[in-house]
C-alpha cells in the first residue's frame, strides 16, 4: 500500500474506529492473562472467546458490506465463504490431532476411521502443514467465488436473483457437506480440536493471541476496504451500485470490478472463518445454513449499509443481543426478535445505526463551519464598518 | 455500388439495412442512416419511430437482427459490447438524465474522464493536474463552477441534463448521442443547451434526438424524421417539416 492510499483512506472516523479495535484487541487479552482471577477488571476466559467470535463475526460483515454496501451485490450466501475458510482451518486443526484421537489413527481423522476408509483422500494432502492451510483458506473461497461470479456477472444476473442463486449455492454446499462420503465429516463435521501451531487451542494464552489475531484481521480487512472505498475504484463501484449501465457507457467494464470485489469480499469472509473454529472449536454443515447468512445481511443493514464501521458495529451489537437474549427466558423468541429488529430497522433507520447518525452529524458538522464562517464575516463587516467611521 | 463504399469508409456511423424486433414488433424496420464526420444531425419523428432503439443499436444495448452498423468507416458495432463501444468513442446522454446521484458533480466528471478504466488503474489512481484542469473546463462549459462539490442527486433537472452532457464532454467521444437534451428545460435553458450543443459541435460530431421543434430549428443542422422504424425524410427543418408525410404523421397539421 503506497502511503497517499493510506493517507487518504484514514479519516477522523477510520482512525479512531482502528485504535478502538487495537485497544480492545490489547486489553481485553491482557486483563484476561495479568489481572487475578475474580477481580473486577478481569475478563473471564469464556468471554474471551466469545468476543472473539463476534470480532470474526465483524470482519464477515465487512465483506459483505464492501460488495452489498458499495457495489450493490447483494449475496445472501456469504456464510459459505465463511465456512469454507473455516473447514480449512479444521481440517488443519484435525491433522494436528494425529494419534490423539479416539482411534488413534496417527494419519486418519476419527470420521474417516469410523467409515472404514484406509487413506486420506486427496485433498486433504497437505492440510497437515499451516502454511498451506493458510493458503487454502483464501484459495478455496477466493476461488469459488472468482467462478461463480465469472458466470453471475458475465451473464448480468443482477439483484434479487443473484441473491437468489447465492442462497441456492451455500444451500447445495450445505446439502453436499452433510454427506459422510464427501469426506469432512458430514453431519458432525470437525471437532475436538487439540493444537495450534503447536499451543493447546483450549489454553489461555491461545485464546487470548486467537482474540487478538482476530482483532488485527479486522483491522487489516477494514484498511483494506477503506482503501479501496476511498480510491477512485470506490467511486466506480457506488456507480455501478447506483446507475450500472450508465457506468457500462461510460466504458467501465463493470463485470471486472464486481468480480474483483465479490472475489475478495469472500477471501475475507475466508479469513473470518478460519480464525472463528478455533475459537468455538467446531466447524460443521450448519454453518453452510441460508439463515446464517441472511443474519450477517442483517447484522450489516442494522449497523449500517456502506459504512464500513457500521457493518463491524452491527455485527457486534446484533450477536451480542442474540447472546443476551438466547440465554434467557426469552431464548424461544430469539427469531422473532432478529425478524422485528430487521424489520423495524429497515422503517426507522433506513440507513442503520451509523448511517443515521452521519446523516444526524453531517449537516451539524457542516452548519458548524458555516456559521463560523458567518459571524467571521459579520466580524469583518464590523471593523470594516468602524473604519469607515 | 461503388458510391456506397465510399460513403462507408469515410463516415462517422454508417448504418445500412437494420433491422430488429421484439416480439414481432418491428421497432426498426430498413433503417440506412449515415453521420459525416463533424456533423451535428437532429432525429425528430413520433414516439415508437425507433429513436431510442437506434441511439441502443449504436452503443451495443441492442444488437440488431440484420443490417450493417459501422463506426469510424472500419468497426462492425453489432460484435462489440456497451463498455468497447465506449471505449471507442461513442458516448450517450440518456433520454431521462442519468447521473451518479449519491456522489458529487465534481466526481460524476471524474468518473467519465477517459482515462484507464481498469481495476487496477482506478485502485492505484491519484488525480493529476491535467485531470483537475480538464474537470475544471468542463464544469465552466456546463456552467456548474459553483456546484462542483453539491451531489447530483441535489441539482435541478435542467442542471442535471447539463452534467449529463458535461459527463460526455469529459468522456470525449468522437461520436455523441444525445437523447432529448432539452426535455423538461425552461426557454432560456433550453436556449443555452442549445448554443452549448453547437460549441461541442465544433470538435465532435453529435447525434441529438429532440422533439421541441424550436430547439430543432435553432440547432440549424440536418434533420432526419425517422416513422416505424426507417427514415421517413431527411434534409434542412423547412424541408422536412414542408413534408406532407412528416406533417401528417408527426408534426400534425
Amino acid at each position: 500500500m503506497t502511503p497517499h492510499i493510506l493517507t487518504r483512506s484514514l479519516d477522523r472516523a477510520a482512525t479512531a474506529f482502528v485504535l478502538l479495535v487495537a485497544a480492545v484487541g490489547v486489553l481485553i487479552p491482557l486483563s484476561n492473562l495479568l489481572l487475578p482471577q475474580g477481580s473486577m477488571f478481569q475478563v473471564p476466559t469464556y468471554l474471551v472467546a466469545l468476543w472473539g467470535k463476534y470480532v470474526c463475526y465483524a470482519i464477515l460483515a465487512l465483506s459483505i458490506d464492501l460488495i452489498w454496501g458499495y457495489c450493490g451485490i447483494l449475496s445472501l450466501g456469504h456464510g459459505a465463504f465463511f465456512a469454507l475458510g473455516g473447514y480449512a482451518m479444521g481440517m488443519y486443526l484435525m491433522r494436528q490431532i494425529g494419534s490423539r484421537g479416539v482411534y488413534g489413527n496417527p494419519i486418519l481423522p476419527d470420521f474417516m476411521v469410523f467409515l472404514n476408509w484406509d487413506k486420506l483422500p486427496w485433498y486433504w494432502y497437505g492440510f497437515d502443514k499451516f502454511a498451506f492451510a493458510a493458503l487454502m483458506v483464501l484459495v478455496v473461497p477466493g476461488l469459488l467465488a472468482f467462478c461463480f461470479g465469472w458466470l453471475a456477472f458475465r451473464s448480468r444476473v443482477t439483484g434479487v436473483y443473484l441473491s437468489i442463486i447465492t442462497q441456492a449455492m451455500t444451500y447445495a454446499l450445505l446439502l453436499a457437506f452433510f454427506r459422510n462420503d464427501f469426506g469432512f465429516g458430514g453431519n458432525n463435521g470437525l471437532t475436538d480440536f487439540k493444537d495450534i501451531l503447536g499451543f493447546n487451542v483450549q489454553a489461555e494464552g491461545t485464546r487470548a493471541a486467537l482474540f487478538l489475531l482476530s482483532c488485527l484481521a479486522l483491522i487489516i480487512a477494514f484498511l483494506i476496504c477503506r482503501a479501496i472505498v476511498s480510491s477512485k475504484l470506490g467511486k466506480v463501484l457506488i456507480a455501478v451500485r447506483d446507475a450500472e449501465s450508465r457506468t457500462r457507457f461510460l466504458g467501465y467494464r463493470v463485470e471486472s470490478y464486481k468480480l474483483f470485489v465479490f472475489t475478495l469480499s469472500a477471501c475475507m469472509a475466508g479469513v473470518a472463518g478460519a480464525l472463528y473454529v478455533p475459537q468455538v472449536g467446531i466447524i460443521n454443515p450448519s454453518e453452510f445454513a441460508p439463515a446464517n447468512s441472511i443474519e450477517a445481511v442483517i447484522w450489516v443493514a442494522v449497523g449500517g449499509r456502506g459504512t464500513l464501521i457500521g457493518a463491524a458495529l452491527g455485527a457486534v451489537v446484533v450477536n451480542y443481543a442474540k447472546t443476551f437474549f438466547t440465554s434467557g427466558p426469552l431464548a424461544p423468541y430469539w427469531l422473532f426478535m432478529l425478524g422485528a429488529l430487521f424489520i423495524l430497522v429497515t422503517l426507522l433507520l433506513p440507513k442503520g445505526i451509523v448511517g443515521t447518525f452521519n446523516s444526524w452529524w453531517e449537516p451539524r458538522r457542516s452548519t458548524g463551519i458555516a456559521a463560523d464562517e458567518a459571524s467571521a464575516a459579520r466580524e469583518d463587516g464590523i471593523s470594516a464598518a468602524k473604519m469607515a467611521e | 455500388m461503388n458510391v456506397m463504399d465510399t460513403r462507408a469508409t469515410s463516415a462517422m456511423l454508417y448504418l445500412d439495412g437494420v433491422h430488429v424486433s421484439f416480439d414481432g414488433f418491428h421497432a426498426i424496420n430498413n433503417l440506412s442512416l449515415t453521420l459525416a464526420p463533424g456533423e451535428m444531425r437532429a432525429i425528430i419523428g413520433p414516439n415508437g419511430a425507433g429513436k431510442t432503439t437506434m441511439m441502443d443499436i449504436i452503443t451495443g444495448k441492442t444488437k440488431p437482427d440484420e443490417g450493417t452498423v459501422l463506426f469510424d468507416g472500419t468497426v462492425d458495432l453489432t460484435r462489440l459490447d456497451e463498455t468497447r463501444i465506449a471505449e471507442l468513442g461513442i458516448g450517450r446522454k440518456f433520454q431521462k438524465p442519468t447521473v451518479f446521484e449519491s456522489q458529487t458533480v465534481q466526481d460524476n466528471l471524474l468518473l467519465a474522464l477517459n482515462v484507464d478504466h481498469s481495476v487496477r488503474g482506478t485502485l492505484f489512481w491519484r488525480g493529476s493536474k491535467a485531470e483537475s484542469e480538464r474537470i475544471d473546463k468542463v464544469l465552466e462549459t456546463i456552467r456548474l463552477t459553483d456546484a462542483r462539490n453539491r451531489l447530483a442527486g441535489s441539482l435541478s433537472h435542467g442542471q442535471k441534463q447539463w452534467l449529463e452532457i458535461g459527463m460526455l464532454l469529459a468522456q470525449d467521444p468522437k461520436v455523441l448521442l444525445v437523447d432529448e437534451p432539452v426535455a423538461g428545460m425552461t426557454d432560456v435553458e433550453t436556449h443555452l443547451t442549445a448554443e452549448l450543443l453547437k460549441e461541442i459541435n465544433r470538435n465532435h460530431t453529435i447525434m441529438v434526438v429532440e422533439h421541441d421543434m424550436t430547439f430543432v430549428r435553432e440547432l440549424g443542422v440536418k434533420v432526419t424524421c425517422l416513422h416505424e422504424g426507417s427514415v421517413l425524410a431527411e434534409g434542412s427543418i423547412d424541408q422536412v417539416s414542408s413534408n406532407e408525410r412528416v406533417v401528417e404523421v408527426y408534426l400534425g397539421r
